[in-house]
C-alpha cells in the first residue's frame, strides 16, 4: 500500500485543487499513467502516476484545495489484497464524475475543509509525508483575521484572492468583491476555482523570478550567430512537406541546444541543497507565453534524441496545450533546462532568468539581416543573437562559452541535426 | 443657561476651588501652589482666599509631602497633592508604588487612601530632556491606583470631584499644552464619570484611540482624513486605568482598523497594552495591522523643530490612518 500525494509542480508551489479523477478506486493504473487533474498557479494540470498498482482508496474529492505532499489517493501494489475499511465501517467513497463532464458545484454551506483529513497508515508502513501548513515563509496567504473569517464563511478559496489592503494584503472589502464577482460569474464548465488565474500566475512567476534574482548569481555570455546555412537548409526541407508539418527554425533552436548539452553536462540539471545535481536527460523547458500575460516553460522531454520532424510536432503540442488547458504534471517538472526563443516579432537579444532550480537557461532573439564579415569582405546575413543565463554556483563562464560554441557549430550543419 | 468661555486652565482651577469650599476635609498642597500661584498658574489667587490652611506650600520634596498626603488621606482628609510635574513624581514614586497603592490592600480594607495627585504631563514647550516626560502609561501599569488623563475643558473641570469622590488614590494628569486651551464649557454638566472612554468624533472607517494632549492633535487629523473621504472615529479613553476596553473593541468591530496615539515612548507602553487588549479581544474583528503614532524613542529634544518632530503630530496620525485604509 503506497500513497498518491499532491505533487510539487515547481519550488514556487505549496498547494493544489484537485479538479477531477481520471481513474476510480479499483482500476488499474501503470507508471505514467495521468489519474488526476489538479489546478495549480499555471493552470489545470494532468497529474501522471509514477507507481504500477490499483487505486484503493479515494481520500480527496474535486473541489478539494491540499497541501503539496498530501495523499490523495492510496494505491495497492498489484495483488495485494484491498485495505480493510477501518472500524466503523465507512461509506465507500464516492465514484468520481465522469471525466468528461463537470462535476457538481459542492454546496456552499459545506465548505472544504482548510485542513487536510488526517491520514493514519498502518503502523507497517512508513507515515505519509505531510508537509507543516504554511510552514515556509513568503507564500502564505497575506489576509486580514477578519477577511479570514469571511471567506471561511463564504467558502471562497484565499489563494485566488488579490489584496489591496496594507502591503497587498487581503482585506474584507476583497473577500466581498471576489463573493460579489463569483456569483456574477458565468457558471463554469468545470469545478469551482478551475481555469487560468492570471494573477495567480503573475504571483508564481514574481516568487519564482524574485527568488532566482535573490538566491542564483548569474552570470550572462551572448553571441551572434550566422543562420544562413541552416536557413537555406530549412527552406529546402519544407519545401516538401504540408504546411502543418513545416519545420521553424525553433526546432532547430531546441535541437542544436539539446544536443550541445551533451558535450556541457554541467548546464543541464538542478542546483539543490549546495550541490549540483544533472538532469536524468536532457528535457528542454520551452518558454510559453501566454495570451493572457503569464508564462510557462514545459518540458519536451529527451530532445536530443528527437528528430526534427518530432520536436517540431512536440512544440505544436505544447504550446496548443498550454493555452487550453491539459499540461502533464511531469513536463512542469521535469525541464532540466530552458530555451526560450522570441520568433518572428520578438527583441533581437533576450538576456533570460534562471528557473530554479535549474542552473541555465538559453535565448535566441528575432532572426534579423546584419551586416557580416565574410572572408573579409561584407556581406548580409541572417543572424540570430544567442544568449546564455547561468548559475555560476554551477558553472563557470568558459564551460558556458563552450555551450555557445557548440550550437553555432551545430546550427553550422543542420543536416547533421 | 449659555456656554462660557473658558481655559483649560480655569477649569482646573475652579475645581480645586469648588472641591475646598464644598468640602472641609479638601485641602491642596504642593510646590509653589500658594504664594506663586502654582507652576501653570492654576491655583493663582486661591491663597489668598481659602487661606493658608486649605492652600498649603510645601518644601522640595516630594517624597515629603506625597507621603504627607498619603497620611493625612488614611487619617480622613481628602488631600489634593500637586506634584509640579510628573517628572518629579518619580522622586515620590515609592511613596504612590509602595505605600498609595498597596496600603488598602495590605491594611485588608482598614484604611482606604483617598488621595488626588495632580501633575502636569508631556512635551511640546520646550523644556528638554528632563521635563518633557509623559509617564501616566507607567503609572497605569499599577493595580490599586486610578489614573485619568482629562483632555476637555469639561473633564478638566470636573474629573476632580469624581476623583475626590473614588476611595482609591487617583492620579490626574493634565498635558501642559492644554493650560491655555480656550473653549466653551457647558454649564448644565455638573459632572462626568472617570470610568469610560468617549467617543470624541464619529466615523466607520478607522478608530483612532487616544488621550490627554494628543486628542486635540488626533481630531486634526480626522478632519484632514475626512477631506480624503475617510472618516475616522476618535476615542477620547479619558481613564488609562482602569482601561475602557469595551469602547475600543467596540468601534474597532465597526472600522476593522484601529490606529493608537500616544505622547509616550512605544516600548512597553500604554499603546503596546491597548494594542494587546485589542489582539486579545478583537482579533477577529481586524481587517488591517494596528497602527501607532508615539514618540521618537530618543529624549525629547529641546530644539523647537527637532522636539515637535519626536512628537505624534496631525499629518504622522493622518498617514498612518490612511496607509490601513485600502483604496476606497
Amino acid at each position: 500500500m503506497s500513497a498518491f500525494v499532491m505533487p510539487s509542480l515547481g519550488a514556487d508551489m505549496e498547494a493544489g485543487t484537485l479538479v477531477e479523477w481520471l481513474k476510480r478506486p479499483g482500476d488499474r493504473v501503470e507508471r505514467g499513467d495521468v489519474v488526476a487533474v489538479v489546478d495549480t498557479q499555471k493552470g489545470a494540470i494532468e497529474i501522471e502516476i509514477f507507481e504500477a498498482g490499483v487505486l484503493d482508496r479515494i481520500l480527496v474529492q474535486p473541489g478539494e484545495k491540499v497541501p503539496v505532499g498530501t495523499a490523495m489517493a492510496t494505491l495497492r501494489s498489484n495483488g495485494a489484497a484491498q485495505e480493510p475499511e477501518p472500524a466503523p465501517p465507512q461509506p465507500p467513497p464516492e465514484a468520481p464524475p465522469e471525466p468528461e463532464r463537470p462535476p457538481p458545484e459542492p454546496p456552499p454551506e459545506v465548505p472544504p475543509p482548510e485542513v487536510p483529513p488526517e491520514i493514519t497508515p498502518p503502523p507497517e508502513q512508513p507515515p505519509v509525508e505531510v508537509p507543516e501548513p504554511e510552514a515556509k515563509g513568503g507564500v502564505r496567504v497575506r489576509i486580514s483575521p477578519a477577511a479570514r473569517r469571511r471567506a471561511a464563511a463564504l467558502s471562497l478559496d484565499l489563494a485566488r484572492l488579490r489584496g489591496t489592503g496594507p502591503e497587498g494584503a487581503v482585506t474584507l472589502a476583497d473577500i466581498e468583491a471576489a463573493a460579489v464577482a463569483r456569483v456574477s460569474a458565468p457558471p463554469s464548465g468545470r469545478a469551482p476555482g478551475v481555469g487560468f488565474d492570471p494573477a495567480a500566475m503573475r504571483r508564481a512567476i514574481a516568487a519564482a523570478m524574485a527568488r532566482s534574482k535573490r538566491e542564483i548569481p548569474h552570470y550572462y555570455l551572448t553571441q551572434t550567430v550566422d543562420l544562413r546555412r541552416a536557413l537555406t537548409w530549412l527552406e529546402a526541407a519544407n519545401r516538401d512537406r504540408p504546411p502543418t508539418e513545416r519545420l521553424l527554425p525553433a526546432a532547430l533552436f531546441v535541437k542544436a541546444t539539446a544536443r550541445a548539452l551533451r558535450k556541457v553536462p554541467e548546464l543541464n540539471g538542478f542546483w539543490e541543497k549546495d550541490a549540483f545535481r544533472p538532469g536524468a536527460g536532457i528535457h528542454i523547458g520551452w518558454a510559453i507565453a501566454l495570451r493572457g500575460g503569464g508564462l510557462i516553460a514545459p518540458a519536451i522531454h529527451d530532445a536530443d534524441r528527437k528528430s526534427l520532424a518530432e520536436l517540431m510536432a512536440a512544440l505544436r503540442d505544447l504550446v496548443q496545450r498550454a493555452r487550453t488547458g491539459g499540461l502533464k504534471s511531469s513536463e512542469l517538472t521535469d525541464p532540466t533546462i530552458t530555451v526560450t526563443s522570441l520568433g518572428e516579432r520578438g527583441a533581437e537579444t533576450v538576456i533570460g532568468i534562471i528557473y530554479p532550480p535549474q542552473v541555465a537557461i538559453v535565448g535566441f532573439g528575432r532572426i534579423v539581416e546584419h551586416p557580416w564579415a565574410v572572408d573579409g569582405a561584407l556581406a548580409v546575413r541572417p543572424v540570430v543573437s544567442l544568449s546564455l543565463a547561468a548559475d555560476h554556483r554551477a558553472s563557470d563562464g568558459h564551460r558556458g562559452g563552450l555551450l555557445l560554441a557548440e550550437i553555432e557549430r551545430l546550427l553550422q550543419k543542420p543536416e547533421a541535426l | 443657561m449659555t456656554p462660557v468661555r473658558i481655559t483649560y486652565r480655569e477649569c482646573c482651577r475652579q475645581a480645586i476651588r469648588e472641591a475646598i469650599l464644598t468640602d472641609p476635609r479638601v485641602f491642596l498642597m504642593g510646590e509653589d501652589v500658594g504664594r506663586y500661584g502654582g507652576c501653570y498658574a492654576v491655583t493663582k489667587g486661591l491663597l489668598e482666599e481659602l487661606g493658608e490652611d486649605r492652600i498649603r506650600d510645601t518644601p522640595l520634596s516630594e517624597s515629603a509631602f506625597v507621603g504627607a498626603g498619603i497620611g493625612a488621606a488614611m487619617a480622613g482628609m481628602r488631600p489634593i497633592v500637586e506634584i509640579m510635574t510628573c517628572n518629579f513624581s518619580l522622586l515620590a514614586l515609592d511613596q504612590i508604588l509602595n505605600n498609595a497603592a498597596t496600603i488598602p490592600h495590605m491594611s485588608g480594607g482598614q484604611f482606604a487612601v483617598p488621595l488626588v495627585i495632580r501633575m502636569a504631563t508631556g512635551a511640546g514647550r520646550q523644556l528638554a530632556a528632563q521635563h518633557s516626560h509623559s509617564l501616566e502609561g507607567w503609572y497605569a501599569h499599577i493595580p490599586g491606583i486610578k489614573v485619568l488623563a482629562p483632555a476637555t475643558l469639561e473633564d478638566a473641570r470636573h474629573m476632580l470631584k469624581a476623583a475626590l469622590a473614588d476611595p482609591n488614590p487617583v492620579l490626574i494628569f493634565e498635558h501642559m499644552v492644554l493650560y491655555n486651551m480656550e473653549g466653551e464649557l457647558d454649564p448644565t454638566i455638573e459632572a462626568v464619570d472617570i470610568a469610560s472612554a468617549k467617543v470624541r468624533r464619529r466615523g466607520q472607517d478607522i478608530t483612532l484611540v487616544t488621550y490627554g494632549g494628543s486628542l486635540f492633535k488626533t481630531l486634526d487629523a480626522a478632519a484632514a482624513l475626512a477631506q480624503d473621504g475617510i472618516e475616522a472615529e476618535v476615542i477620547d479613553l479619558r481613564s488609562l486605568r482602569p482601561l475602557d476596553v469595551a469602547t475600543v473593541v467596540a468601534s474597532v468591530a465597526k472600522t476593522r482598523r484601529v490606529v493608537i496615539v500616544d505622547e509616550g515612548w512605544k516600548s512597553g507602553s500604554i499603546s503596546a497594552e491597548i494594542g494587546m487588549r485589542i489582539v486579545e479581544e478583537a482579533f477577529f474583528e481586524l481587517d488591517a495591522p494596528i497602527g501607532r503614532v508615539c514618540s521618537a524613542e530618543v529624549p525629547m529634544p529641546y530644539a523647537a523643530h527637532l522636539e515637535q518632530a519626536a512628537l505624534p503630530q496631525p499629518a504622522t496620525i493622518a498617514a498612518a490612518a490612511r496607509s490601513l485604509v485600502g483604496p476606497a
